[in-house]
């Protein structure tokens, strides 16, 4: 799972994405192309950007969510948090707050 | 050559009428029974003469499973000019309407798209000046 999130935020595009979903949640595909069309001037095919999205789903930084006809994207940045807290040096915790730790 | 009509396919052309006209403000101007369904043709109280847009009925079977694929995708069938795309959203919102991606200024376009309550999503669009 970890190296999925590594694998998927390794590509610019897919960073760009995951940028452009954090400005805005329940995006389709057609928004999300457009954005990376538009503003970022990055001319994928619809497919790779599908293709984009399906790396990013399986490392689990998007969700989708079916309403209906209808199918958006969303952000999920719970990965990022099991990443960071990997290296994050905690403060030391102070054992009086604790009894039931063994000394 | 020019272009006289342009079509949506509607899964309700009673439905789609209303809508049409209602809740987007175009103009009935065509209205002949066909059979089963009628020929429907709406036009911009802005553009009397310009192109008709036909309220196709959707029953080949192909056309059914083509329009969910897009709708799926939030891919437009097709795109109308508006003076203000944000004013136009907010007008349409509080009529109701649904819309699957809110207004998104790309430079020198600005687009939004809404569902059209009849099996299609619509884009409107405006050019900066």
């Amino acid at each position: 799972m970890e190296d999925d999130v590594f694998k998927a935020l390794s590509d610019p595009t897919r960073r760009t994405i995951l940028d452009e979903l954090a400005e805005r949640p329940e995006q389709t595909l057609f928004e999300i192309c457009a954005r990376l069309a538009m503003k970022h001037q990055l001319s994928l095919s619809r497919q790779a950007v599908s293709q984009h999205l399906a790396v990013l789903e399986s490392a689990g930084l998007v969700v989708t969510r079916r309403e209906g006809r209808y199918k958006f994207h969303n952000l999920d940045t719970a990965p990022l948090e099991h990443i960071t807290e990997r290296w994050i040096r905690r403060p030391e915790r102070d054992p009086s707050h604790d009894p039931q730790e063994s000394p | 050559m020019r272009i006289n009509l342009a079509s949506v396919f509607v899964d309700d052309q009673d439905k789609a009428l209303r809508f049409y006209t209602d809740v987007l403000g175009f103009v009935k101007q065509a209205d002949i029974p066909l059979g089963e369904d009628r020929w429907i043709t709406v036009v911009s109280p802005e553009e009397p003469e310009g192109t008709q847009l036909v309220l196709e009925p959707s029953g080949h079977p192909a056309v059914v499973p083509f329009k969910e694929a897009l709708v799926k995708d939030g891919i437009p069938y097709t795109s109308f000019a508006v003076d203000d795309v944000h004013a136009e959203f907010g007008r349409l919102r509080e009529l109701g309407v649904r819309f699957t991606q809110e207004p998104l200024d790309m430079g020198p376009v600005t687009t939004a798209v809404f569902d059209d309550t009849c099996g299609n999503l619509i884009q409107i669009a405006h050019q900066a000046v």
